[in-house]
């Protein structure tokens, strides 16, 4: 199935969210992750189901401590 | 000392606070911060590297166990984007803090005050602990309490300018206004900056670019920790008068 990862179209033999972070090797316990702009929570990862075309941001933390920070999710 | 900065019940050991962009490389950042003694480290949350499975998590670095880490919404123009990145830090699942960002323009960096107002509403009802981001205007910074800030945070200066405290009287205003913590985030160039936050009796300091920026970033630092430090017992240990004539200080009884 074909889905939209942080900006990029991906091909994805994944089910669940859980599974696209494994199938990118993806630690889970510090990234948080939006699906079509709803956020899911972390307890959900395994059951939440991913669908053809859907939008997923995997997002961490990075240095940074003020605005002249890339600003990227408006772009998406 | 007994002299712990407490936000909602939150106990901060250092006055200092620092962010850790700009660095050349985490261990860089680390050896800075370990060198600050801040134990508040703020970041900011961006897309994982997906093509570069072997990138590194900065929190491999600055461990969360060790040390505060106050994600941020550097780099949002509006509430909508400042909301999201908030609700994300939080998911990310470090803590309920947030220093809030709502930028208004590119070129100054100055926040764009009435988005932030919204934001912090709407995010201290989310039960998140606020800390904005703002000028140093003290009608602004008594409406950011009012509207839930857990501290407010006017600039010293713009980001990264490295101009000092530009308007020392407005932030003694916005001390003598609030009754929530300030602490001065931006603007700080060098340690006499710091000290001078302190000593006006600013609450903390957040320092980013004056250390990650100076020739050497780790002996910055220190030096910041020393500054914070000193302004700090300056404050408590209260300044003399300023006079405009001389006043003797070795007594005038018994001199030849």
């Amino acid at each position: 199935m074909r889905v939209t990862i942080n900006g990029e179209a991906q091909e994805t033999a994944a089910t669940t969210v859980a599974g696209l972070l494994r199938e990118l090797k993806v630690a889970p316990e510090r990234v948080a992750v939006e699906v079509n702009l709803t956020i899911v929570k972390r307890a959900d990862f395994e059951q939440y189901t991913l669908n053809e075309g859907d939008t997923v941001e995997i997002v961490n933390f990075v240095g940074g401590g003020g605005a002249w920070e890339m600003h990227w999710l408006s772009r998406v | 000392m007994g002299d712990a900065l407490v936000i909602k019940g939150i106990e901060f050991r250092s006055r200092l606070w620092v962010g850790t962009g700009k660095y050349k490389d985490f261990d860089e950042t680390k050896r800075a911060v370990e060198a600050s003694g801040a134990d508040v480290v703020t970041v900011a949350v961006r897309r994982v590297n997906i093509t570069d499975r072997k990138s590194e998590n900065l929190l491999d670095y600055i461990d969360p166990k060790k040390y505060k880490i106050l994600p941020n919404t550097a780099g949002c123009y509006t509430v909508e984007d400042a909301l999201r990145y908030s609700r994300l830090a939080r998911e990310a699942g470090v803590s309920d803090m947030i220093k809030l960002e709502v930028i208004g323009d590119e070129k100054t960096l100055f926040p764009d005050t009435i988005g932030l107002l919204k934001a912090t509403e709407i995010l201290a009802k989310e039960g998140f602990i606020v800390f904005p981001y703002t000028n140093d205007d003290p009608i602004m910074a008594k409406r950011l309490e009012d509207a839930g800030a857990a501290a407010v945070m006017p600039l010293g200066a713009p980001i990264g300018s490295g101009l000092g405290l530009r308007n020392p009287y407005n932030i003694k205003i916005i001390l003598e206004f609030s009754k929530v913590p300030v602490i001065v985030d931006a603007g700080v160039g060098t340690a006499s900056d710091a000290t001078i936050a302190m000593e006006l009796g600013c609450d903390a300091v957040l320092i980013n670019t004056a250390i990650a920026s100076a020739k050497d970033p780790i002996t910055m630092a220190e030096a910041m920790k020393h500054a914070t430090l000193a302004g700090r017992l300056a404050y408590r240990a209260g300044r003399i008068g300023k006079k405009l004539y001389a006043t003797a200080s070795s007594p005038l009884e018994g001199m030849l």
